[in-house]
């Protein structure tokens, strides 16, 4: 689903990193670790498609079967997590679009709150419904980025039980690699 | 269908989080009466009506300006572009739902301000409003482009109104040519201007969302 061939990214004279080779297909996770600015929010970009890499070749799925969660939960804080999935579902052309909101709110534990406004939400929660957006049209491919930040025990095992699921492509990026480690079938690191 | 669905779901997400956050639109009509309050009594006496005109033209445009620069706050605060743009809808439809929230507001605005320039000044024509309305297209299709390019930046606040005024000089062309007299030649000269830079605006989008 992401083929990568000596693939490089630089802003300016500033190298992020370069002769990246990676496979990643259905079943398989990348886990991808690394100190802070040592690349990898950056790698994940280009493996979503949302930026260009300087060099190398890259095969990416197209863009409506990737769900990214980046490092904010990307959802509007003044509206309803009803009414950014509503959102975010009818820009992906959900098919049966309530049914499929309806169950990841209760799964996710935020059915209570989906009149409430985001703003007023914990990290914790507002992680959760990010997920939520994230895998709200079924994406074949996720790219998550420090997806267990402000996670409770409850949230964590739930983000576990998504990672455990093989019907996907998923790269993870962590500087917590333990939470993962067992799950993993390929590895990056970044110095 | 797909696509007016997309920019009616898309525009109606910026209403509602104004309709929240009530930041913008009382920001613009405080801006707004104002700014005639305070050339009303800058102005000797009797001063000609075609001077206030050009006033009005530019205290809506700086008043434009004020929610232009606002437009894409919640994007840029939440990193939301990077869920829009893998979003599977014609990335243009993020430009024109944003931009018919933007003309939504400045209609508003207007709808306070027209009367209130009666009141301080004098009253405004047909003519003038019809320039108005056309203006405003204008104004949002061309700040919503450089808006969303003004946000990648980082002295973003200072970028938009240097992107923004330079092409806009047209559309004050225009807008007092169309008040002062002169009204067939610049209301066409205002829907001529809509019409170009309404589609490469529409067409640039794509690109200026598009990281490098």
């Amino acid at each position: 689903m992401i083929r990568a061939r000596k693939l490089a990214k630089s802003f300016g004279e500033r190298r992020v990193f370069a002769d990246v080779d990676l496979d990643l297909d259905r079943g398989e996770l990348l886990l991808v670790t690394g100190p802070n600015g040592s690349g990898k929010t950056t790698l994940l970009r280009v493996l979503a498609g949302l930026a260009a890499p300087s060099a190398g070749e890259l095969t990416l799925p197209p863009r409506q079967t990737v769900g990214y969660l980046g490092h904010a939960p990307l959802v509007y804080r003044e509206l309803t997590p009803l009414e950014n999935l509503t959102l975010f579902g009818r820009l992906y052309r959900i098919p049966e679009r309530r049914e499929r909101i309806g169950m990841l709110l209760e799964r996710f534990g935020l059915w209570e709150v989906r009149h409430e406004r985001v703003a007023t939400f914990s990290r914790g929660m507002q992680q959760r419904l990010g997920l939520c957006r994230t895998l709200l049209h079924e994406p074949g491919v996720l790219i998550l980025d420090e997806p267990a930040n402000a996670l409770d025990r409850d949230g964590l095992e739930l983000l576990q039980a998504v990672l455990e699921d093989r019907r996907r492509a998923v790269a993870v990026a962590t500087h917590d690699p333990a939470s993962v480690e067992g799950l993993a079938t390929a590895r990056l690191a970044f110095a | 269908m797909t696509y007016v669905a997309d920019v009616g779901a898309l525009a109606r997400k910026d209403l509602l989080l104004e309709l929240r956050a009530k930041e913008t639109l009382p920001s613009m009509l405080v801006f707004v009466v104002a700014t005639f309050a305070i050339f009303h009594f800058a102005l000797p006496h009797g001063t000609r009506h075609v001077a206030a005109l050009g006033l009005l033209w530019v205290a809506l445009l700086f008043t434009a300006l004020l929610a232009l620069t606002r437009a894409f706050v919640a994007e840029r605060e939440e990193g939301l572009f990077d869920a829009l743009v893998l979003a599977p809808c014609d990335r243009s439809a993020i430009w024109l739902g944003k931009s018919l929230a933007v003309l939504a507001f400045l209609v508003a605005a207007e709808v306070v301000a027209l009367p209130a320039f009666g009141a301080f000044f004098s009253g405004v024509d047909a003519r003038t409003v019809g320039a108005v309305a056309l203006a405003d297209v204008g104004i949002c299709a061309v700040g919503t482009l450089l808006g969303a390019m003004a946000v990648a930046g980082r002295a973003r606040e200072l970028l938009l109104p240097l992107l923004f005024l330079p092409l806009a000089v047209p559309i004050v062309v225009g807008g007092v040519g169309a008040s002062a007299g002169a009204g067939g030649r610049y209301l066409l000269f205002l829907a001529f201007y809509d019409a170009v830079f309404g589609l490469l605006s529409w067409a640039a989008f794509e690109y200026v969302v598009a990281e490098a």
